[in-house]
């Protein structure tokens, strides 16, 4: 994980989190929206709150989709819900809403699952991106007496690839 | 008989999104590091290469099934139960589907998270 990586995580939670309150503050000022008149779902979107929104939610996906492009799924969607911990910190010291003792529990649950996370590996298994090599057998690893495993940068890779294929619970 | 049809809505969104979920990222496995793919070979064959995978045109019809069934589910029950319900159980479906259909080690720091954000976000969003 590099600056860069870190960087995108917090996109992906800033940009779910604006696009949304963006969103729902511009259709709660365009009005209810209806499948007989279409016309309103057109004038929603020149609303500027909404279009801002809109363009958000790009940003978000581009963002979500990078980083899916390197990390596990497991990895990256928790990320996404602290997008709802910095919506309510926004509301009580922002807005200054009440944010009940509930709430409160809330945040501390998903800041704390998103700490377990990012604890951890962002990518657990196939470091290659191409599917036809994950389901290749791993290849053997052959260790000579005059060859040690940590010696060279390949050793260091077949080090990385034995920890990642570690079983569940094994923290090496 | 309203909750039965707000819960079948909640499933039907879990299940879909899920669906959407696991293709998208299975998609960009793919396409492989959309980072270094750009200082390769430019974005416009980031963008290419990401519209022309059929997991992630799947994905994004999934996502947008899942979308609009929400929207139906909404007008059938409470915003309350609706919103979280739905948001937190997809966490626990994805943790699941990612282990099944992505192979991801979801090991027990990953299942605590997992669990921990769902009740979170359904305490959140209550």
């Amino acid at each position: 994980m590099t600056f860069r990586k870190y960087l995108v995580l917090a996109g992906v939670t800033v940009f779910a989190a604006a696009g949304d309150s963006m969103l729902s503050h511009g259709m709660k000022q365009a009005g209810s929206i209806s499948l007989h008149h279409l016309q309103s779902l057109i004038l929603a979107v020149l609303n500027p709150w909404v279009a801002g929104g809109i363009l958000l939610l790009l940003a978000f996906f581009a963002t979500y989709m990078t980083a899916l492009s390197w990390a596990d799924l497991t990895y990256v969607l928790p990320a996404t819900s602290l997008g709802y911990v910095m919506l309510a910190l926004v509301a009580r010291f922002v807005l200054h809403e009440h944010v009940s003792a509930l709430r409160w529990l809330g945040i501390a649950f998903i800041s704390g699952g998103v700490g377990f996370i990012a604890g951890g590996p962002a990518l657990t298994k196939h470091a290659h991106a191409e599917p036809a090599e994950r389901e290749d057998e791993p290849r053997a690893i052959v260790t000579t007496a005059d060859t040690p495993p940590f010696d060279s940068a390949q050793g260091r890779l077949l080090a990385k690839d034995a920890r990642n294929r570690a079983p569940s619970g094994v923290e090496l | 008989m309203n909750s039965a049809y707000a819960w079948g809505g909640i499933v039907v969104i879990v299940v879909v999104s899920v669906i959407g979920d696991v293709l998208l990222a299975r998609a960009m496995k793919q396409v492989g590091d959309v980072g270094a793919l750009w200082r390769r070979s430019g974005l416009w064959t980031v963008i290419g290469r990401v519209l022309r995978n059929g997991n992630f045109v799947l994905g994004v019809t999934a996502m947008a099934v899942a979308f609009f069934s929400l929207l139906f589910a909404l007008s059938w029950g409470e915003v309350s139960l609706v919103a979280p319900a739905a948001a937190s159980l997809t966490f626990i479906g994805n943790a699941f589907a990612a282990r099944i259909f992505l192979h991801e080690r979801v090991d027990t720091r990953r299942w605590i998270a997992a669990c921990l954000v769902a009740a979170g976000v359904a305490l959140l969003a209550g």
